[in-house]
Formats: C-alpha cells, structure tokens, sequence
C-alpha cells in the first residue's frame, strides 16, 4: 500500500475518532462522576439526529439543524435527569443498566412509532458537498468538517474543565463527589448539569452523523457500545482520556479494516484470509480494550483520584 | 393486534356476515415487523394487504383474515411462530416468511405439515436444491438471481476489472459468488466488511485506490445508505461505476436521493416497469401508503394475487392447495413481468437491470436491460420434485 493511501487511512481514523469523542465525552463524564451506567445515551445521539434531520428539511439550514439537535438533546437529556436518572444515583450499576436499557428499547420504538421505519434524508449541506484534495486524494469535505467540531469542542472542554470554576468542581467531583457535596456545592444541579452537556454533545454527534450515516431507529445503539470501549480504554472520568482514547480506537479500528486482511493474504490462503481477516479486524478494538485493561485496569489517562 | 390488522379483520368479518358465509381464508404472515429490517417487512405486508384490500377483502372468494406475526428477524421466534399458525390458528397458507435464516429455521415444520408456505423475501440455496419441498414457494426470488444478473450485465458491458464489496456473512458471500458466475472478467479485489458497519471511508479509499472499473456491492438496508452516501460524497458517483443489489431500492432511495445518482441495481421489479398490471399496483399504493413501492412490497402483492387464483383452483380442498399454487405461478398477472415456478418452486423470472439518475429536481429508476429473461437458478438440478 502505498504511503499516500496510508495517510489517507489515518485521516479516515482521526475523523472517526473524533466522531466517538464527541459521545465518549459526555459519557464518560457521566460515569466517572455520577458513577452512573447510561446505556441511553445512544439514544441521545440518535434523537440528535431525528431533531437534526427534521430541522433540516424545515429550514434548509444545517447551522440551525445543529443547534437544534443540541437544543432538543439538551432538554431531553434533562427530562431524563430530572424525572429518571436522579432517582437512580444511589441504585447499583445493575438497576442503572436495566433501566437504561429499557430507554433504548422506549426510544427505538417511539421513534419508529412516529417516524416509521423509513431512514430519514439527510443531505450534506452545500458548500461542504465537496471534495478536498489531500495526498492525490479526493476527500470528502464533509468529513474535514465533522475534524475541526470534534477539535473544537474538545478545545471547548478542556477549556471548561481546567480553567473555569465549574471545571474545577466537576475535577473535584470526578475525584471524591461525597467531599465536594460536604463542602456545600448543590451536587444535584452539578449532576443535571453534567448529565445535560454529555446529551447535548450526543446530539452534536448524531447531527454530525446525518448526512453521513443512515438515520433510523436503532442507530445509536452500535455505536454506543465503541463508545463505551473508548472510555474503559481512556479511563473512565477523564474527558482528555477519552479524547486520546477516541481517536487510537478510531486509528486502530480504520488501519485494522484495511491492514488487517492484507497482512493475513501474506501468511494464509486467500480464502481465508478474507473470512477471518474481518472479523479479526472487527475484534481489534476489543483485545485492545481487554490489554488496557489487563496492564492498566484504571486505563490509559484515568483522571487522578485521592 | 395492531390497527391494521383489526381493521382487515373486521372487514372480513363483515363481508362474511352480510354474505353470510362460514367457510373463510386464514393466512398467517410472517415478516420482520421491528428493528432495522422493519421497512422490508412492512413493506410486504402493505403489498399482501393492498391486493386483499382490492379483492374485496377475500381471497379464493372467501374472506381473509390475515394473521401478521413479527419474526424480529430472530429463526428460532420465527419457528415459534409458524408452529402456533399451523397448531393453533390452523392456516390455509403462511405467506411473507422473512429472511432466508429465519426461513430455513421454520423450514422442518413446514414440511412435516404440508401446510404451504410462500416466501416473499427469500429463495436460499438449500431449499432451491437438495431440500426442496412441494409446499414451500418462493414468490420473490433465488437468493443468487439479482446478483448472477449483475454479473451478466457487468460481462455483456464488457467490463475488464471489477472491485466486490459486500457483510462479512453468508448472504454477502453468495451474492459476490452469484456475481461471478456470469462475470469473467478480472475480480480486482473482494472485501468483507462486518455486518452494519456504519462508516466505510476506510473501505472507501481503498476502492479509490484500486481504480477498477466498476464496483459491485450487497449492502442491504442501512448499511447501503450509509455507503453510497459515503462514496457520493467521496466524489465517486458518477465517476465509477456503482453496480449493487438489494442496496438502491425503493426502500432505500427515499432517504438517498441525489446521492444514488448513477447507481445500476440488479432486481426482478421496480416501481418503473411499465406493463398495466404495475402501473395499477404503482398507482394505488402510492394512493394508499404515500410512498413508492418496492421490490418487497411488489412480492407481498404478487403472493396475494397468486394465493387468490390458487385458493379458487384448489376449490377449499387443502391437499390440492400446493398443486394450485404451483399451476397459479404461471396463470396469474405479475406485477413483474413474466412469471412461473420452476421444478423446485423458485420463480423462473426476469432479472432486470435498473438505472438512478437525476431527472430534474428529482431522482428517478429506469429500466435499463434485462441481463437474465425467464431465468432458472443453478440449483434446480439437485431437486428431486417432479
């Protein structure tokens, strides 16, 4: 292969992981400081996308789409907060599981219910319709848009979370939550809060995933379960792990496709070198997580604990 | 009980009063009614019940109840379900019967009962060659069929380097297998990727790379939607060639549009074939669903029309039922065109080649070939029917 096509493939992985940052980062903000198992929030990102492509095709702007999709996830994430999830804090991971899930199953029907099971259209908006020349390649405009939101809000992020009074007491949250609700803080309000960012940024996703991906009922739920590799392998709490994690899972797993089965053409027989090489490929990102794991159980950039 | 089946079984409950007839045609459907096939499924049974809806409510001359069951694309539910038909409901026929898996898993049943089955979205290989059986038809297709016309077509184009994407599962290797037995041509490459993955840039760049030809892919549902978005906006389309089965179809298009432009698609219907027996259906079910139908939707309307003919032939006698299906295939007005079962009770069709382009503001499908007329599959040999 050559070194062009290389480059190209890890632009593909860059772009990709920061598609899983954007999910990674609310979730695993949730995790580490609620120490809450939110397996809805695929659902976020998938009622991001329904909002996003409804907006869409009503005002013909993909800005006001995208705000809207934050808008929608914002409040519906809050919804949830609020009359849900709040109540669930103190339950163990297995309550939060279950209920969780049983919102994905709420979710997947309701939109299907209202929405049918016709995917939605969702076009690229126009002036990002087209392609950029990198390395002699064609590549899509679109996905150099989807770059540089991933990167601003990670920038965002980070700026929130190290240099503003409400990062500090989300670290310290992260940290030892029970101190920082001794100390006077409405830990409530801060968890509403958090829950709240984490869906709204769920919803940027499944916005920025519309024109790219099929919207339909059913489509967070793949993704989530990366998601969820993406911060064990970043260390759960810890929104720069999960941006360093997004974007190796999104490496890997992009150079894994496509390096995978050529590296098993060199030592096996064609034929099985195409079966087992995809689904080789489609483990990678698993043994990579069951390696962290085994070597640094806390992950990769765990956010540092007392 | 959903809506709809309420309101076709009170329709049948009225005709059979005012009527006053006893005697009644229960069928049992079977179809994939919730999760990301759910399109599919619906898509067939809204064909099945808009030709029973035009029947007066009847089929055979009785009234129809029709018993719609969710397979959830899960065989062993699927098997559940055809055995409470068969024990419980006591059908006349079960018609729709989801996808090849869920099929071969009812399959042992089916034959044990005699009950006869008509499979409005498979034909696998087994059930067209060794084990087949004299009451289970296939009213949509074998398996191989759209994907063996792809390659005729590929080979009559005379095209020298094709690149083969399709899942990683047994479907995806029996299409990229179907596409090769006409095409002779050189395979430049032939990839596996894992079932409903979302993102193909990787895959992509790759196809860019290897600069074929054309490429032939099988990515049904979602998994197509996703990828010829992705390869639109890589500027491929239009560029390099898109030959694809079961991936740009009246399903899928709505939520495509521009991006499919230029894409060729293998299938034996689409809403654009122009005989009078389509532009009716096409015409009254874009009046009743508001949406064009598909290839699924045209099976499910095609089995009830064939069923109404048989259950008249066989005169309520169930034992003469499977011969009068069999003797219907041929007999009744396919929305598709020319129609028959074969030895093995797969249709002996036409597999067309169907072409996407812009017409305007809009996208529109055009027949563009037929690569295989009256096609037989390759496995009708190994049957042992009469």
């Amino acid at each position: 292969m050559s070194l062009t096509l290389l480059l190209a493939q890890l632009l593909n992985g860059l772009q990709y992981g920061v598609l899983l940052f954007l999910l990674a980062a609310g979730l695993t903000l949730v995790f580490g400081i609620m120490s809450f198992v939110n397996l809805a929030h695929g659902s976020l990102y998938m009622l991001g996308a329904y909002a996003g492509a409804l907006a869409y095709a009503a005002t013909g702007s993909f800005v006001i789409a995208v705000a809207a999709a934050m808008a929608a996830a914002l409040a519906i994430g809050l919804l949830l907060e609020v009359t849900i999830v709040s109540r669930l804090y103190r339950r163990d991971h297995l309550d939060h599981v279950l209920a969780t899930f049983g919102l994905v199953m709420f979710f997947n029907e309701l939109v299907r219910i209202v929405w049918g099971p016709q995917p939605l259209f969702v076009q690229v908006p126009e002036a990002l319709s087209g392609t950029v020349q990198v390395f002699g390649f064609g590549y899509p405009a679109y996905r150099f848009a989807i770059l540089a939101v991933g990167l601003l809000v990670a920038a965002g992020s980070y700026w929130l979370i190290h240099k503003t009074r409400v990062g500090m007491l989300i670290r310290a949250g992260a940290q030892n939550p029970q101190l920082v609700g001794a100390l006077g803080v409405n830990i409530g309000l801060l968890n509403a809060l958090l829950f709240g960012v984490g869906a709204m940024l769920a919803g940027l996703a499944g916005a920025m995933a519309g024109p790219l991906l099929s919207v339909q009922s059913g489509m967070g739920e793949p993704v989530l379960i990366t998601t969820l590799v993406v911060i064990v392998i970043g260390g759960i709490g810890s929104v720069s792990g999960a941006l360093y994690a997004a974007l190796l899972v999104g490496v890997v797993d992009t150079l894994g496709r496509v390096l995978l089965p050529l590296l098993l053409r060199q030592v096996a027989e064609r034929s099985v070198a195409d079966a087992a090489g995809p689904a080789l490929a489609s483990m990678l990102v698993y043994l990579l997580m069951a390696l962290v794991l085994a070597l640094r159980p806390q992950g990769l950039f765990p956010a540092r604990r007392v | 009980m959903n809506p709809r089946t309420l309101r076709a079984a009170a329709l049948a409950a009225t005709l059979a009063t005012s009527a006053g007839v006893t005697s009644a045609a229960t069928i049992g459907f079977v179809a994939p009614l919730s999760g990301p096939q759910a399109l599919v499924g619906q898509d067939q049974v809204d064909g099945f019940m808009l030709a029973v809806e035009q029947l007066g409510g009847k089929l055979g001359g009785q009234p129809a109840t029709v018993l719609k069951e969710d397979d959830q694309l899960k065989p062993e539910i699927g098997q559940q379900i055809v055995r409470k038909l068969i024990d419980k409901d006591k059908v006349d026929a079960i018609v729709g019967l989801s996808f090849s898996n869920v099929l071969m898993g009812s399959l042992p049943r089916l034959a044990e009962s005699g009950v006869v089955a008509i499979a409005t979205n498979a034909g696998p290989s087994p059930i067209a060659g060794a084990q087949c059986k004299a009451n289970v038809f296939s009213m949509a297709w074998q398996n191989d069929g759209a994907a063996e016309a792809m390659g005729k077509y590929a080979q009559d184009r005379g095209l020298k380097r094709v690149y083969l994407m399709a899942p990683n599962y047994q479907a995806g290797k029996d299409m990229l297998a179907g596409f090769k037995r006409h095409y002779k041509g050189q395979v430049v490459d032939e990839v596996y990727t894992q079932i409903n993955q979302p993102d193909y840039s990787a895959e992509i760049a790759q196809l860019q790379a290897a600069a074929p030809d054309a490429v032939f892919v099988f990515y049904p549902g979602g998994m197509g939607i996703n990828f010829v978005k992705q390869m639109s906006q890589a500027g491929l389309m239009g560029k390099l060639p898109l030959y694809s089965v079961f991936t740009v179809d009246g399903t899928t298009l709505p939520s495509l549009r521009e991006a499919a432009a230029g894409a060729v698609s293998g299938a034996m219907y689409d809403a654009s074939l122009d005989n009078p027996e389509n532009r009716k259906f096409v015409a009254a079910f874009e009046a009743r669903f508001k949406r064009t139908p598909s290839l699924y939707a045209a099976a499910g309307y095609d089995a009830a029309n064939m069923l109404d003919l048989a259950l008249r032939k066989a005169g309520g006698d169930a034992s003469k039922l499977a011969a009068a299906v069999k003797a219907a295939g041929s007999e009744f007005k396919a929305v598709r065109g020319p129609f028959q079962f074969g030895r093995n009770n797969m249709p002996v069709q036409n597999y067309y080649a169907f072409g996407t382009a812009r017409d305007g503001s809009k996208v529109v499908t055009k027949l563009i070939g037929t690569p295989l007329a009256a096609h037989a599959d390759s496995y009708a040999a190994q049957c042992n029917l009469p």
